[in-house]
């Protein structure tokens, strides 16, 4: 059987392909629009006492 | 090599389609969370980002589901029994107990986790929660059990709003548990209301029903007596910080219509309602409806005019 050939089966089942096919669609939107909220709105940047601890002691937290 | 999913003696009808694991989430009740989480995201005195508050509704929405769809899986020898639930996705062939289960327990997870994600882990953690309960402390322990089972069902459907505000807030204020309170208290009245003048198949399903096991006059009174629980929570809601003149004129009217007619149902014997064919019954099922969508939607507008600038 050729695979380019329409069986019943898949008649039968492209509803459920259909949709789980724009699930998946949805899902991967709205990862992505969570993501870019997230990024914008600041809540993955580094914490200000994380970046001064590593510039003001001029390399070394312990300032040797 | 063979495909193990094809199965050439199935028909068309037997074959599972999308809308049969749609069926699974229980639509009709998702539309309750849907609203009740969105009016307790919008209310909450913090400001949401759209698209977050969006995901957060969906996922409450999806975790609803998932103890709707492990709620089917558990009680699918029940749901074969009642004519209401005969045709449900499990007891109709299409979709097999295991594939329920997997179903539920991922959407759970999947739901609890973004939840968390997109906005705090107090929200998840309650979502998570709500699962819980409504899957193994209502179906598998107290359903079968107890007569109050529909209050404690009744509980498992109170937390979305509860949920939406924690999800905006990351806080449980007494404005969110008197929220919850309003739902977990409508329910008992709202469904022995129903159950007084509409013939249950429960019985043989072996689900204790109050109508049943106490008496219709038993019924009357717990729905007298909740009915005055209730109006005292609403109103009291009223005197928080989502409640303003809109949610307390709606409350006032719409609890003294309901306790008339709790008082109404409670006053009369099973000759009375026989004889006019339960209107009493019907129209404070009905007023049911009403009351905790207008309870919702007043909130929705006293935020709304608070967030204008109107109030």
């Amino acid at each position: 059987m050729a695979i380019t050939k329409e069986h019943e089966l898949h008649k039968r089942r492209r509803s459920r392909n259909v949709g789980l096919g724009l699930t998946l669609g949805a899902f991967i939107a709205i990862v992505f629009g969570m993501t870019m909220v997230k990024v914008s709105s600041g809540d993955f940047a580094m914490r200000p006492t994380e970046n001064s601890t590593v510039i003001d002691s001029g390399g070394s937290p312990d300032g040797d | 090599m063979s495909d193990a999913s094809f199965d050439p003696t199935l028909t068309d009808t037997q074959e599972a389609q999308f809308g049969d694991y749609f069926a699974l989430l229980k639509p009709r009740v998702m539309t309750l969370v849907v609203f009740t989480a969105f009016v307790g995201l919008l209310a909450a005195p913090v400001s949401v980002h759209p698209f977050l508050g969006f995901c957060a509704v969906l996922f409450i929405a999806l975790g609803g589901g998932a103890s709707g769809a492990l709620n089917m899986w558990y009680d699918s020898d029940i749901d074969a029994v009642m004519k209401r639930t005969a045709k449900r996705p499990i007891p109709a062939g299409k979709v097999t107990r295991e594939e329920a289960l997997a179903f539920g327990l991922t959407l759970s997870v999947f739901a609890v986790v973004f939840l968390g994600l997109a906005t705090n882990w107090l929200a998840a953690g309650l979502l998570a929660f709500t699962i819980f309960f409504y899957v193994v402390v209502y179906t598998m322990w107290l359903k079968r059990l107890t007569p109050q089972n529909i209050v404690i069902g009744g509980a498992a459907g109170a937390f979305p709003p509860m949920i939406g505000w924690a999800a905006a807030t990351g806080e449980i204020s007494t404005a969110s548990v008197l929220m919850f309170c309003l739902t977990f208290l409508w329910t008992p009245p709202h469904f022995w209301a129903l159950a007084l003048f509409v013939r249950m198949d429960y019985d043989n399903a072996t689900v204790p029903m109050l109508t049943v096991t106490h008496g219709r006059r038993a019924t009357r009174n717990h729905i007298l007596v909740y009915t005055v629980l209730l109006a005292i929570f609403a109103i009291g809601l009223g005197f928080t910080q989502v409640g303003g003149p809109v949610y307390l004129a709606t409350a006032v009217v719409l609890n003294a219509l309901f306790l008339k007619g709790a008082v109404d149902i409670w006053r009369r014997d099973e000759a009375a309602s026989e004889a006019d064919n339960f209107k009493v019954e019907k129209s404070f099922f009905k007023l049911s409806l009403l009351y905790l969508f207008a309870h919702f939607g007043a909130i929705l507008v006293d935020a709304g005019l608070t967030r204008f600038g109107v109030l």
